[in-house]
């Protein structure tokens, strides 16, 4: 298979114009003729959904949750990047682009990212002109803030709230669309497998979660939008639905996956309390603008604050380690997440951890209340302290915030070109489903934008591109590919009811999340990655003799959910870890242990690894294909990442 | 680590909308008091799968207080006992060891029981497909800045914008009136230039498909705003109020 990204031709700055024009049109009144899937509707479900409406197309969208609202988008936390301008403080859509390229640790795609930054301004005028109410100044233009590494203030935000403002803000759109007849709503209903006529995606098979219906969906194109699969590690700030399933399923049917390995593990977490814990929550990076990131100097003093006999107020300054600002001085405690993280890692490796179980460091606002007053500090992260505190018990206006790593996002997903198509013709992926924008790490406030640029200015582009080729007949749901892919279906979710082990769905998901976080989680080696691939083996192998899935497929069975879900999730994790293993060199949120500088920083290699590592599923028991996409850069210049 | 904490729960089991449903009775051991209350159904449930008994049905998601799913009535509160927190956030520190503790869903006939404790909420969704938009396409709008709006103004609109819709309001209700979250939808867009050419028509036609669904009037016992996680202030619906009747005079 030859891998053809579609980059087109001609200066970076006129890429995307000139091939916006070489798209092929779908006449409007032909519009109406064409029926898309999307699946998920999260930023890039919902945006995607309600634009397609919009210019005419019929659509079916879908959704896990109980309504289109839900998606975890509606997470997000700090804001969304724009390259605006507006604070005069030399912002550009080249810059956004540059600290993207550079942020992402050079291994993203510049095409791609320069148009993300060119869209990203549509982006706020779309949501303002939605009603989406951002913050703003005294004189009614809108606020900016500095976020995640940035050097400039780029950053839109409402409160603390902003991906739940810009998903309310695409969720309207799309229920207007809904309104108009344009867009059919299925919520409560996953897809569980992508359908292909011909070698091309024609439709897909959903199950109905209130009934457990198994219902076909033909149309001339899926778009998927289906989110990331950072809950492969059990504990993670994904919502509790967020899977990997539909991703999986079209990746076995074709679609080559890329980047499996590149997770991101965010910086400010609240730690983890014990055994009994189902889920972890995030606290926005943002503050980090104002907190300091310490821990005891000494391995002695952090015992002592572990055991309870000294408070962390009372321990004076020359016995604290303020480690990003002193490692990192220009950026201090404002490096990008995937060097934060390491650096909390290593502290607490090196027995400086605080907290009950010394997997925590502090996040101190002591010193920005003293120079701000408390009021400043509680206007600007009010809602955060207020969540903290109704987690911790501890008021971190008093005593410092305790942070530790965790899973929060995938920049690896489905591979795609240009278009955001697929390997499968017709099989499109939007946002943090697919691979494409973010390298090896993602910056703060920009899966927001990618995942609305995608649904809004990227996809209604495209799609026509494909669409006008194709004729207006759809293919039956009575066709024999429907008819096997439901066969199949009924078959895997017949064997796991039958199966009746030992085991509940969430011990076997519990164990693979252990594997992962421990192996191929913030610090991997090729010797614990090679135990981790024996260990999932045995893990998956287990779980189809001995999981326990409960009740039957004809009613609501959240068991059965789970069970289909994790049963992806064992075999996506195999394939990060190929990924992690092929990749022996550190970039990003991937750090190999083998290759790192004497002063313990990621070492990137640039002369071997400087590609897309793109797998292809060979059916079942066979070792995946790896095929590279070679990145060019012709326009930045990769140097090593330096935020010192 | 604080010792773990004991409880009695009585918890509403109903297999689905066609069958009756009854309380039931577990009881659950040795709970840390830092877990969250949907941990501790977590716990519950995968003992009762261990024993080969259903497990509870409740709905949950994001478990960060933001994406509305969770919707458990809790010791006959909404979200439980705690103020300006979904269940999700709530944690098994404000329940004394030994308590009972009573689970039921939200209670409204227009959020009929799926199972046990999940119901459907999609009587918010239509509501907001009536008319909870700004109708213009993507593309085509004007910059960001082209339109200042009063920081007061942003900051009110963004109080009403912050409901999850959760339906807390309905289920605290004695009328299982939506008004609440009705009225914070219309709050935002007619706080806002550029809700302000539709506003009539939101009006009229979210307040219809209110009523068309089957939710209660308004007696303004104010149980809503004080059971709601995001704190949306009952003002909302003076403003819905005053929409509406701007409505009827302005067409």
């Amino acid at each position: 298979m030859k891998l053809d990204s579609k980059i087109p031709e001609g200066p970076l700055a006129e890429k995307w114009s000139k091939h916006k024009f070489s798209l092929k049109l779908v006449n409007p009144a032909n519009k109406r003729k064409y029926d898309i899937i999307v699946v998920g509707t999260g930023l890039a479900g919902a945006s995607a959904a309600a634009s397609f409406g919009e210019l005419g197309y019929n659509v079916k969208a879908f959704c896990y949750q109980d309504s289109p609202r839900r998606a975890h988008s509606i997470a997000a936390q700090g804001g969304i990047n724009a390259a605006k301008n507006y604070q005069n403080d030399g912002d550009s859509i080249y810059r956004l682009f540059y600290d993207t390229i550079k942020g992402g640790d050079y291994r993203a795609r510049e095409a791609n990212v320069y148009r993300l930054a060119e869209v990203s301004n549509n982006i706020i005028d779309q949501c303002v002109a939605q009603g989406v109410p951002f913050a703003r100044e005294y004189g009614g233009l809108l606020d900016n803030r500095s976020f995640g590494g940035a050097q400039v203030s780029r950053t839109f935000y409402a409160r603390g709230q902003t991906g739940q403002q810009l998903l309310l803000g695409a969720y309207s759109a799309l229920s207007r669309q809904i309104h108009n007849g344009k867009v059919q709503m299925f919520p409560r209903t996953e897809m569980l497998d992508l359908v292909m006529v011909d070698g091309e995606a024609k439709g897909i098979i959903t199950r109905n979660l209130v009934t457990g219906e198994i219902e076909r969906h033909s149309a001339h194109a899926v778009v998927l939008a289906t989110g990331g699969y950072g809950n492969v590690f059990f504990l993670s700030t994904n919502a509790m639905g967020c899977n990997t399933t539909a991703a999986w399923r079209a990746h076995k049917k074709g679609a080559l996956f890329g980047n499996p390995c590149f997770t991101q593990i965010h910086p400010t977490c609240i730690p983890v309390h014990g055994d009994q814990q189902s889920k972890l929550t995030l606290m926005s990076e943002s503050l980090r603008n104002d907190g300091r990131v310490w821990v005891p100097k000494t391995v002695e003093m952090a015992e002592k604050v572990r055991k309870g006999e000294v408070l962390p107020n009372d321990i004076a300054e020359e016995d604290r380690d303020y480690y990003l600002e002193r490692i990192y001085p220009s950026f201090g405690n404002l490096v990008p997440r995937d060097v934060a993280s390491r650096n909390a890692k290593n502290v607490c490796d090196e027995g400086r951890g605080v907290g009950e179980t010394g997997l925590a460091v502090y996040l101190d606002f002591r010193d920005a209340i003293k120079r701000d007053g408390e009021d400043t500090i509680r206007a600007k992260y009010g809602n955060l302290f207020q969540m903290y505190e109704k987690i911790t018990a501890d008021n971190p206006y008093k005593v410092p915030m305790m942070i530790y790593p965790a899973v929060h996002y995938t920049m690896g997903g489905l591979w795609v070109d240009y278009n955001l198509m697929t390997t499968i013709p017709g099989l499109y992926a939007l946002g943090e489903c697919n691979f494409s924008d973010h390298g090896a790490n993602r910056l703060g406030a920009s899966a927001l934008m990618q995942g609305l640029a995608d649904g809004y200015f990227v996809i209604p582009y495209t799609i026509g591109d494909y669409l006008a080729t194709k004729p207006y007949d759809k293919v039956s749901t009575d066709h024999e590919a429907f008819e096997k892919a439901e066969k199949e279906l009924r078959e895997r979710i017949n064997k796991l009811l039958s199966i009746k082990g030992n085991k509940t769905v969430d011990q076997f998901h519990k164990e693979l999340g252990k594997i992962m976080w421990d192996k191929c989680g913030m610090s991997r080696s090729e010797k614990g990655l090679k135990e981790a691939k024996e260990e999932i083996s045995k893990l998956r192998e287990e779980y189809w003799q001995n999981v326990n899935v409960l009740g039957s497929n004809d009613e609501m069975n959240m068991s059965l959910e789970k069970a289909l879900r994790v049963a992806d999730f064992m075999e996506l994790g195999e394939l990060m870890v190929d990924d992690a293993l092929d990749r022996e060199e550190s970039c990003g949120g991937h750090f190999r242990e083998e290759s790192q500088t004497e002063e313990g920083e990621a070492k990137r290699n640039d002369e071997e690894y400087t590609y897309v590592s793109a797998w292809e599923y060979k059916g079942e028991g066979k070792p995946e294909e790896l095929h590279k996409e070679e990145l060019i850069f012709e326009n930045v210049k990769l140097t090593q990442r330096s935020y010192k | 680590m604080e010792k773990g904490r004991n409880y009695t729960l009585h918890i509403w089991r109903q297999p689905s909308a066609k069958v009756k449903g009854k309380f039931k009775t577990y009881k659950v051991e040795n709970i840390s008091p830092g877990s969250s209350f949907l941990e501790m159904l977590d716990i519950l449930n995968n003992e009762l799968e261990q024993k080969g008994e259903d497990p509870v049905h409740f709905d949950h998601d994001c478990r960060e207080g933001i994406c509305g799913t969770c919707s458990l009535f809790i010791n006959g509160r909404p979200h439980g006992p705690e103020k300006e927190i979904t269940a999700c956030q709530l944690h098994m520190r404000s329940f004394p060891d030994g308590m009972d503790i009573t689970i039921e869903p939200w209670r409204a006939s227009a959020f009929p029981v799926i199972k046990d404790l999940v119901v459907d909420r999609s009587a918010f969704d239509r509501i907001m497909q009536a008319g909870g938009y700004v109708s213009i396409r993507t593309g085509g709008v004007p910059d960001a800045n082209a339109i200042p709006i009063p920081k007061e103004n942003a900051d009110l609109a963004m109080d009403a914008a912050q409901c999850i819709g959760c339906g807390a309001c309905v289920a605290a209700c004695k009328n299982a009136s939506a008004m609440l979250f009705v009225s914070a939808k219309i709050s935002q867009l007619s706080l806002l230039p550029q809700g302000d050419v539709e506003r009539s028509k939101r009006a009229k036609a979210m307040i219809k498909q209110m009523d068309d669904e089957g939710f209660g009037a308004c007696t303004n016992t104010g149980a809503c705003e004080a059971e709601c996680p995001k704190g949306i202030s009952l003002s909302n619906i003076a403003r819905m109020n005053r929409e509406f009747m701007r409505s009827a005079v302005v067409d």
